[in-house]
């Protein structure tokens, strides 16, 4: 069965032309990039050449990159770094309630600490509002933490708009972008960024490498201390053949950009209209067309339970994602699912398709084909598909 | 995460659907947790002869549901009474240790659906089934909702502090 793997916001495989890239710095070319002996100076080329690429794909000075563990260790290094190295200013933080826990968990951790930290809520799409930041800026604000796009919904916010505020205003702004970069244009000069968190393994890329831009200025305190390593802010040897990796993945992004973005727009479009206009008492969750993320499709599905969904297609050969609770590990449902305004019993029934580089026209036209059946089967099962039924409301 | 017989019971359920003219009908659960079950009994001479089951709900929800179909039908009230929580997470080769806590409510639903039969005998039920609300403790995780949301709670404590609650 070809098994058509539609989770790529939860991570993707590695593409062949990065492995291929990657293979000499884990053979021959495995030298400590710190070490100025041959193996070691080559390695420091490989690894300044990787930053300069993908600075310049967001618009940054090679300098301005530090190159992490993952994602939410960049969202980690940016929030506790700008607070401890800010601590004079003040203790203030400003961030989304549909943050990813890479920097909502880190908020509250640091609301435990002592920091007052203040949640913006978002509308029914997801958007947060750019006036409510201004509202919520104060003389002790030492940060703005809004994410460049929702891993959930797909909801792209306003992020220049804050960018530009956050300047005015003299307070710092940083941008999860670990879903959007490779898929959405990032310029950090236009955008007004000081910090943004990015990762390897959503953009074809290994995991265990992630970057944090951090404009000059910004540079937050290290929350690693050791050898110095990225000009002191991340100590650590470097994973070079990673970084490489990482590098090569965005220049593959890069070149076929316009293309694959496109192509994702129409794959997820054909998923929305499909799956909306053929199930009944289905919605999409977060907006349509440009302010969604071009490969993310969400879906509320009434009267039946994510984890459910999940599994039947699991085994009907897709691989997606719920914000249901069921799957979570916990008792709560998705945090993004309930801040737009689902009630708990329709964030249970929610279903997430992410597509890839290799998702094809067949693969979604087979998901369109087996979706409305599964769900079909499941409120069959479910008493409260018999009871609205009975009400008369289907 | 699932062993083999929870996804069997999952993929292909027993005695799924609404049973016309049922005896009894026991319903727990709560959308907003995430599980609703609706079990139905016919009873003759103090045997449960048929039972169906309707469930909105996880996986391990819906394969606890057509568990205790099996492990109920042809006993005497009494002995199905007496089936807890465990024995159907036994009968599924067991369950991962937070759906022991959430989703494992189709023993409740059993115990609802003979009280329901019960209460009709004595002329006390409306026939519209006896809902029990084991939601004690996701009460505690939901802010009340549970609580508010089903003024027909009967058992107080139903939810039994099944394992890894609190932890």
């Amino acid at each position: 069965m070809d098994i058509a793997y539609f989770d790529n916001a939860a991570t993707t495989r590695v593409d062949p032309r990065v492995v291929e890239a990657m293979q000499p710095f884990l053979t021959e070319r495995y030298g400590n990039a710190s070490e100025p002996h041959a193996k070691g100076l080559d390695a420091r080329d490989a690894l300044e050449e990787a930053r300069a690429s993908i600075a310049s794909f967001i618009g940054a000075q090679p300098e301005e990159l530090i190159f992490t563990g993952c994602g939410t260790e960049s969202d980690n290094l940016a929030i506790k770094g700008t607070v401890h190295r800010l601590r004079e200013k003040g203790r203030h933080i400003i961030t989304s309630q549909i943050e990813h826990p890479a920097v909502y968990e880190t908020a509250r951790h640091l609301e435990a600490e002592g920091c007052e930290v203040t949640y913006l809520p978002v509308d029914k799409e997801g958007f947060v509002d750019v006036a409510k930041v201004d509202e919520a800026i104060r003389p002790t604000t030492v940060l703005v933490s809004v994410m460049h796009a929702n891993n959930e919904i797909g909801t792209i916010e306003p992020v220049a708009e804050i960018g530009a505020l956050c300047r005015e205003r003299g307070v710092l702004f940083h941008t999860d972008a670990v879903q959007t970069l490779g898929k959405v244009p990032i310029d950090v000069e236009s955008m007004n960024i000081d910090l943004l968190a990015g990762s390897g393994h959503k953009v074809y890329g290994p995991k265990g490498v992630g970057l944090l831009y951090a404009r000059k200025g910004a540079r937050p305190s290290p929350l690693l201390h050791g050898g110095g390593h990225e000009g002191g802010t991340r100590s650590g040897t470097e994973n070079v053949a990673g970084i490489v990796g990482f590098a090569k993945a965005i220049e593959v992004m890069r070149d076929g950009f316009d293309e694959e973005v496109a192509r994702y727009r129409r794959l997820r479009d054909a998923l929305i209209d499909g799956v909306t206009g053929t199930i009944p008492h289905t919605y999409l969750n977060g907006p349509r067309g440009e302010r969604r993320l071009p490969h993310n499709a969400h879906f509320g599905v009434r009267y039946v339970e994510g984890e459910s969904m999940l599994l039947r297609l699991d085994a009907e050969g897709f691989e997606v994602s719920t914000g249901s609770a069921c799957s979570s590990g916990s008792l709560e449902p998705s945090r993004t699912l309930l801040a737009i305004g689902l009630k708990h019993e329709e964030a249970h029934g929610s279903v997430r398709i992410s597509l890839g580089r290799w998702s094809t026209v067949e693969q979604v036209e087979r998901f369109l084909d087996t979706f409305p059946r599964v769900v079909e089967q499941l409120r069959a099962m479910s008493p409260l598909w018999s009871e609205a039924k009975a009400r008369g409301e289907v | 995460m699932y062993t083999e017989k929870v996804k069997q019971h999952f993929m292909n359920p027993h005695n799924m659907g609404e049973m016309a003219d049922a005896d009894g009908v026991g319903i727990v659960g709560n959308p907003v947790c995430g599980d609703v079950m609706k079990i139905f009994i016919r009873v003759r001479d103090g045997v449960i002869t048929d039972i169906t089951f309707q469930t909105f709900g996880c996986a391990a929800a819906i394969a606890t549901s057509s568990m205790i179909t099996d492990l109920a039908k042809g006993k005497t009230l009494d002995e199905a009474l007496k089936i807890s929580r465990n024995d159907v997470a036994d009968a599924l080769d067991g369950l991962p240790r937070i759906k022991m806590h959430c989703s494992n409510l189709a023993a409740d639903g059993l115990q609802a659906a003979i009280e329901d039969f019960r209460r009709r005998e004595r002329g006390e039920s409306t026939g519209e089934g006896t809902q029990t609300t084991p939601c004690d403790s996701c009460a505690a995780h939901l802010a009340g909702e549970c609580d508010t949301q089903h003024p027909g709670d009967v058992h107080g404590d139903g939810h039994g502090g099944g394992p890894g609650h609190g932890a």
